[in-house]
């Protein structure tokens, strides 16, 4: 199976590949990808530099151009596939039917993955991207079982990209505007969740209360852990009590589902964390790594150790293991 | 260059002992501003990319407060015509303040600790603009800066034992028992 | 400008839903009605056997029928129905995953709201493959609108005017994890929240709703005020989505503020009678924060 690791920056992309990355994913600094968060991402010039940098070590650079392109100004998108393309890509991960049309039409010898963005939890779906564009991978949303992604890869010609570590949504992506209702900032059209531009963290009564647009999104004792006010991870009141209702402030860790994801047939395992710094890069494509190396050899993959790399310092193995839902 | 290590991962950084920031005290803090400014002049020059990652938030007003030192910083990065100096206590009307151990700020803009995680973990504590904040740490995370060097460059070969103690003394420690598994 | 009315979205009693839509069909302005169910395919067995008496009354009032596909297509059953419905001749469908396009061939469909048509070149695409109506995302802005409308003439362009807007869907279903079930066996708690489970801030803040697996805001959206721009802008329709309330008069107060026989200010102010302790927002339309209610004066929360 391959490895494929987030780069936020250069600096990043470096330590994945030192750190035994097989493929590297990352985007423009602009709203074309869907990790456009302050201080991230690559220049043109970088992102050259980068693939040629990643291709002497043989490692190749997927390019995420994973937002769904705005009306009006279909241009920027066009213009970044167009450059990552020139800039020797091996790979667009693309979401929009209006950019994968594109891809295919204009540079019809690019490989072409469809993003987690895109939301193809099925076959059918899978079948209707192949056939429509020619895309060869497909990254599956974080919504389905071992025994799913195995019927998945059974009868789709598509390979298939999951991943195994890292940020968990819990709704579907590519459809969820809860973010954009708080904030008024679009994951889909801003690349942007949760965006630290209107979050703000402020002591109450021995508290710390994170908000989001406004709306109080958790509270923390003093010395509890603490996660990003992700919308989805947060505490909120129903009529049946109060607590974290869609999900705790964890994050995905699938080492243990690894052997399985493998017999699955899985091709290409792929850890979340474009906005990370590089230690969590480096520490997690390791250790990830060293597990790989252990399941080819045959042993039982040992367990990673990187509990503190997890938001909430919690993880869960998510969707992967039937009963999440 | 220092390289992110594993070890790191799991590591909670140590608080400098009390006696020493009590015993800093008393000291003045006028020597300290040209030896910043000197290293200030020396990043803006040696890390250019540094600025065009800041973007808009290199005209804010950054604070950056050790939480085990008597001490804190107030940094604008404005391109040109940057500034850093120390202070007793931040200044109201900064843009954002970045709070926690020295060891633990060290890590996070050497690259060897994760700033998110020392987030997760209350390690790091950020106010304000969190935007700032995030910008800063992704554009110093990228540059690679090496203290031990831009010790040098502003305090002279005493700069550089000092970063070496830093880097040895306060090099983070695993947490017994620190991997929670489910 | 027409009205459609969106599936209803929350899981009622089977005689609720079906009287709901005998009366749509007798008394409401309404030109299109969306039926079936779109979010749950649990719930499905429930509406199955009502559906040809809804459809048949909808028709005999005059209206247009269109069958709502489901959002999330990941089971076995889920396809197959999926795949049942897209080939079923004699109906009209409205599809709300591009899973659909993979076994509907050569016939004309809608488009629903959950489909990602976010600019004008995804809508041509879907035009190309015989989309003849597209429900726009619920935070699409209007320079957007205008955009896609003007770029895609041959197809009828229809935004979300009324009703909590859907902001998510999920494999999880947060009704059952609140009441501490597991989806499986989730003993259809849902029903208890016909017009979904509020979630508020920890300090009481109005905030979302659920819906079983769908997330939804806790204000519902109304575009009332925004109609004479909305024509400006070449949309075709209004999509209404039920809640529970009287959907008729909502309806008809959208027709009278379509026809300028009342100002949309005041027609907004009846519309909280219709339908009361309710905050509406219009935030998206203005590339605002969803919630907002934005005036033309400026925004007011």
């Amino acid at each position: 199976m391959e490895l494929i690791c987030p780069a936020g920056t250069p600096a990043s992309l470096e330590a994945a590949v030192e750190a035994g990355a097989d493929a590297v994913y990352c985007g423009f600094r602009d709203e074309t990808n869907a990790r456009n968060f302050p201080g991230l991402n690559f220049s043109r010039h970088e992102l050259r530099k980068g693939i040629a940098l990643a291709h002497r070590h043989g490692v190749k650079v997927l390019v995420a151009i994973n937002t769904f392109a705005r009306a009006g100004s279909f241009g920027l998108w066009q213009a970044a596939i167009d450059d990552a393309v020139a800039a020797g890509a091996d790979a667009l991960i693309l979401a929009d039917l209006a950019t994968l049309d594109y891809a295919a039409r204009h540079h019809p010898t690019q490989r072409l993955h469809v993003s987690v963005q895109a939301g193809a939890a099925n076959p059918d779906a899978i079948r209707f991207y192949a056939e429509s564009f020619g895309t060869r991978r497909v990254v599956l949303p974080r919504v389905l079982n071992v025994m799913e992604i195995a019927s998945i890869v059974r009868e789709s010609a598509c390979e298939t990209e999951v991943f195994v570590f890292g940020g968990l949504c819990v709704m579907e992506e590519g459809r969820c505007s809860l973010s954009s209702y708080a904030t008024g900032q679009s994951p889909n059209m801003n690349g942007v969740c949760s965006p630290a531009s209107h979050v703000a963290y402020t002591e109450r009564e021995g508290q710390i209360v994170s908000t989001l647009g406004g709306f109080t999104i958790n509270s923390f004792g003093k010395d509890e852990p603490a996660g990003y006010p992700t919308l989805c991870k947060g505490r909120f009141n129903t009529p049946k009590g109060s607590g974290y209702i869609f999900e705790e402030p964890v994050s995905l860790d699938a080492a243990v589902m690894l052997p399985a994801l493998r017999e699955a047939g899985v091709t290409a395992l792929k850890i979340e964390g474009r906005q990370r710094g590089r230690a969590y890069i480096a520490g997690v494509v390791r250790s990830f790594r060293n597990i790989l190396a252990a399941l080819d050899e045959g042993h039982r993959a040992p367990i990673s150790g990187l509990a503190a790399m997890a938001e909430g310092q919690a993880s869960t193995v998510g969707a992967y293991r039937k009963g999440w839902r | 260059m220092p390289e992110p290590e594993t070890t790191g991962l799991l590591a909670m950084p140590p608080r400098l002992p009390p006696w020493l920031s009590r015993a800093m005290e008393p000291l003045p803090l006028a020597p300290l501003q040209p030896a910043l400014a000197l290293m200030l002049a020396c990043v803006g020059r040696s890390y250019p990319d540094l600025y065009d990652r800041l973007g808009e938030h290199a005209e804010k007003r950054f604070g950056v407060d050790p939480t085990d030192l008597p001490l804190a910083f107030v940094l604008e990065p404005r391109p040109g015509r940057p500034v850093a100096r120390a202070v007793r206590t931040l200044p109201a009307g900064l843009d954002t303040c970045i709070r926690g151990p020295l060891a633990g700020l060290i890590g996070m803009a050497e690259g060897t600790l994760d700033g998110d995680a020392l987030f997760f973990s209350r390690v790091l504590w950020v106010e304000g603009d969190v935007a700032a904040s995030l910008a800063l740490r992704n554009a110093i995370d990228d540059a690679r800066i090496d203290f031990g060097k831009l010790l040098l460059g502003g305090f002279g070969p005493l700069g550089a034992r000092l970063a070496e103690f830093i880097r040895v003394r306060m090099r983070a420690r695993p947490v017994a028992g620190g991997s929670s598994w489910n | 400008m027409q009205i459609t009315l969106g599936p209803a979205l929350y899981h009622w009693q089977p005689e609720r839903w079906r009287d709901f839509y005998f009366r749509i069909a007798d008394e409401a302005p309404i030109d299109t009605v969306v039926v079936g169910e779109a979010v749950c395919s649990k719930r499905m067995p429930f509406k199955q056997d009502d559906i040809p008496a809804v459809v048949e009354r909808l028709e005999a009032g005059g209206k247009r029928v269109l069958h709502a596909s489901l959002i999330l297509v990941s089971l076995p059953r889920e396809r197959r129905q999926t795949r049942e419905l897209m080939q079923a001749a004699e109906v009209e469908v409205e599809i709300n995953d591009l899973t659909c396009l993979a076994s509907l061939r050569e016939r004309a469909f809608a488009v629903g709201p959950f489909v990602n048509v976010y600019n004008e070149a995804t809508a041509g695409f879907l035009a190309a493959r015989g989309a003849t109506r597209i429900c726009l995302p619920p935070e699409l802005p209007l320079p957007a609108v205008a955009a896609i409308a003007a770029a895609v003439p041959q197809i009828a362009v229809e935004v979300f005017a009324f009703g909590k807007v859907p902001l998510a869907i999920s494999a999880r279903c947060y009704h059952a994890r609140a009441h501490k079930l597991t989806k499986d066996n989730c003993r259809f708690v849902c029903e208890r929240d016909p017009d979904g489970m509020p979630v508020k801030t920890l300090d009481g803040a109005g905030f979302l709703s659920v819906n079983g697996v769908q997330t939804l805001s806790d204000s519902c959206a109304s575009l009332l005020c925004d109609l004479p721009a909305l024509g400006r802008a070449g949309v075709a329709s209004l999509r209404l989505s039920p809640q529970s309330c009287d959907m008729v008069a909502v309806a008809r107060l959208f027709r009278e503020v379509i026809d300028e026989r009342i100002a949309p200010a005041d027609a907004e102010r009846r519309l909280g009678e219709i339908y009361p302790d309710v905050p509406f927002s219009n935030g998206f339309l203005h590339g605002a924060p969803g919630h907002i209610r934005w005036e033309a004066s400026g925004a007011l929360r």
